[in-house]
Parts: C-alpha cells; sequence; structure tokens
C-alpha cells in the first residue's frame, strides 16, 4: 500500500514551512511511522539544517535523479528516530536541475518504501515550486496570520487547485494570542474565514523553536512548549485522530482581570 | 491607565480589522486576475465576435481588470473604423 505524499508550501517564504516539515517527520515517525523527508528547495537547502542532519549528507536529490546516485545511498537515516530519513537538496545547484516528471517519479519510488513522504517546497509559484508539487497528492498549506503570508496563501490554494491537488489543508503558523487579544493580530477565524481552506493546526509563536534549530533539534522530539504540542496534535490529526484545538489564551493578570469585569473571553 | 481603559471599551480602529478588511478586498482582484495569456487570448476571441458586427482598428483593443473601489470590472476598449454594417448580421 502506498504511503501519502504530501507537500508543505506557502508561496511566501520565511513562514515555517521547513520547521513544519522537520517537526511533522518526526513527530510521525514517533509514532511509530515510516517517514522520507525530501527538501525541494533546491539550491538553498535547510531541512538538513533544520533537521541537525548536514554533516551527514553525502548525495542528493539531483545526484539521485541525475543517476550519478542511488536514492538508497542519498537518504540520510535519523539517528534518533527509528524510520525518518532525509533526502537533501542540492546547494550548488539551480531550481530546474530537476524536472516535474523526474519529481513525480521520485515521490512515486519513495511512496513504495514510506508510509509518509513529506516535501519541503521552496517559496514561490515557478519551477521550484511545481517540481514540489509534481509528486504530491495533498498539500498543507503553512501560513502566518498577516497580510502578506495569507494572501500568498491564497494564491497558492488556486495554483494548487489547478495542478488538481484538491482540498489543501492549513496551518497557521506564529501566532501570538497576546496581540490577537489586543486586536493587533488577526486570529484564527479571520484566517480560516479569508483563505476557506480546512484547518489542520495552529502553532504559536515560540522561542523554543528557534532554539530547537540552532540545536538542530526538531521541537517534537523532546519539547514541551505550547508549540511542540501544537506539532504533536497536528501529527495526530494527520493519522486521522480527532484532536481538539489548544487553547492558547495564557492565564496572566490581564485576562484574569477582563474575566473578571466580564469582557473577557 | 485611562487611555487603556478607553481602548478596552472602545474596541475600534484595530488593526487587525483594518488587515482583514484590505486583505478582503485584495483577494477578490487577486482571485479575478487571468494570467497574461488568458487574457491575451480572451482578447483575440473579444475582437473576433465584435469584428463580425464592427469594423474594428486592428492595432487599438484594450482589455484590462479595473479596480474602482470595491469592485472589479473587465474594461474592453476597442476603437472601431466604422459602424457600418451593424445591420448586416441577420436577427
Amino acid at each position: 500500500m502506498a504511503g501519502r505524499v504530501i507537500v508543505i508550501t506557502s508561496g511566501k517564504g520565511g513562514v515555517g514551512k521547513t520547521t513544519t516539515t522537520a517537526n511533522l517527520g518526526a513527530g510521525l515517525a514517533s509514532l511509530g511511522r515510516r517517514v522520507c523527508l525530501v527538501d525541494a528547495d533546491i539550491g538553498l537547502r535547510n531541512l538538513d539544517v533544520v533537521m541537525g542532519l548536514e554533516n551527514r549528507i553525502v548525495y542528493d536529490l539531483v545526484e539521485v535523479v541525475e543517476g550519478h546516485a542511488r536514492l538508497r545511498n542519498a537518504l540520510i537515516k535519523d539517528k534518533r528516530l527509528d524510520g525518518l530519513y532525509l533526502l537533501p537538496a542540492a546547494q550548488t545547484r539551480e531550481k530546474d536541475a530537476v524536472t516535474p516528471e523526474q519529481m513525480r517519479a521520485l515521490c512515486q519510488q519513495l511512496a513504495e518504501e514510506f508510509d509518509y513522504v513529506l516535501i519541503d517546497s521552496p517559496a514561490g509559484i515557478e519551477h521550484g515550486f511545481r517540481n514540489a508539487i509534481a509528486g504530491a497528492q495533498e498539500a498543507i498549506i503553512v501560513t502566518t496570520p498577516e497580510v502578506a503570508a495569507v494572501r500568498d496563501a491564497d494564491r497558492i490554494t488556486g495554483l494548487l487547485e489547478a495542478h488538481e491537488i484538491s482540498n489543501p489543508r492549513l496551518i497557521i503558523n506564529r501566532l501570538r494570542p497576546q496581540m490577537v487579544r489586543r486586536g493587533d493580530m488577526m486570529d484564527i477565524e479571520d484566517v480560516i474565514e479569508i483563505l476557506a481552506i480546512e484547518l489542520l493546526g495552529v502553532v504559536p509563536d515560540d522561542e523554543s523553536i528557534i532554539v530547537a534549530t540552532n540545536r538542530g533539534e526538531p521541537l517534537v522530539m523532546s519539547g514541551t512548549s505550547k508549540a511542540a504540542q501544537a506539532y504533536r496534535n497536528i501529527v495526530k490529526r494527520l493519522e486521522g485522530e480527532e484532536v481538539p484545538f489548544m487553547s492558547l489564551e495564557q492565564d496572566g493578570f490581564m485576562s484574569r482581570l477582563r474575566k473578571l469585569m466580564g469582557i473577557g473571553r | 491607565m485611562l487611555d487603556f481603559f478607553v481602548r478596552l471599551f472602545r474596541g475600534e480602529d484595530q488593526s487587525k480589522q483594518v488587515a482583514k478588511e484590505r486583505l478582503r478586498l485584495v483577494l477578490v482582484q487577486d482571485r479575478m486576475s487571468l494570467s497574461a495569456q488568458a487574457l491575451d487570448a480572451m482578447k483575440e476571441e473579444l475582437i473576433a465576435v465584435i469584428s463580425k458586427y464592427l469594423e474594428i482598428e486592428e492595432s487599438g483593443p484594450e482589455v484590462v481588470l479595473e479596480r474602482d473601489g470595491e469592485s472589479v470590472a473587465l474594461v474592453a476598449t476597442i476603437p472601431v473604423k466604422r459602424a457600418a454594417g451593424v445591420a448586416r448580421a441577420s436577427r
């Protein structure tokens, strides 16, 4: 039974695609799934560094596709989690070193050996993006609650549909509950109302994510922060489990005061 | 401190409301935007249809999507050589 090939994309750069891919992959592997992470950002690879596997790259995706290396030898086995593998991107090539057809074939091959193939898409809508979605049946769109990111996410939704990937699911990243409370950041309902796609999860802004990247240890592996919990919940939802969305409210003084005065949520 | 309470009870001018509204409008336009190719193709077909009834200046026609406040409209400007032959099409 072939595995699920899911592309993680956004349009906008810097919203957390790579971090999401790393954490979802590690999270799924923690549940016992066989997962292959694919870095489709040729020329600007980052999944290796976020995963802390940058020193173990021998061959990359382009070399595999060009026939200079076997897929088996290019896959990096993560020693921390059983069943978690990474296919790194090339760093010194460009996006057109690979064609969508080659990506499709590669993903098909990977899907035969893994339960999940998670493809980290580059930002943008050009060749790199088209490569990333070529082999995917499902898509996760990552956005932040900011105007530019949401706008790009909307465009991506349209492009995915044009490429016959329907029902993309949304992750809202870097939500800041305090800003939402002040009315200075769009909340979850606002974003869903605008984008009108199914919500997969919400990850709060969290310093621990930066710390985790500094160390090259995806948060879900050991973290206890709200962000770590959010990723774990998303992983469960991907597996079909119904997990209620976390309350991101912090019980600060103002929040309690408001509740006391009857004007808080 | 008073300012805080005033803002609390007023709840207006929230920047997120502005963001939402701007997004809503910009997406109406984004979603309607056709690619340059599609727009050209549509223009060709429009010219073909109108040519059946009016004689058109070949280099003239222009087709654009214009935004006017809250609504978006497709505006086609098609310069006509002369109106003779309008009644040619059988009704």
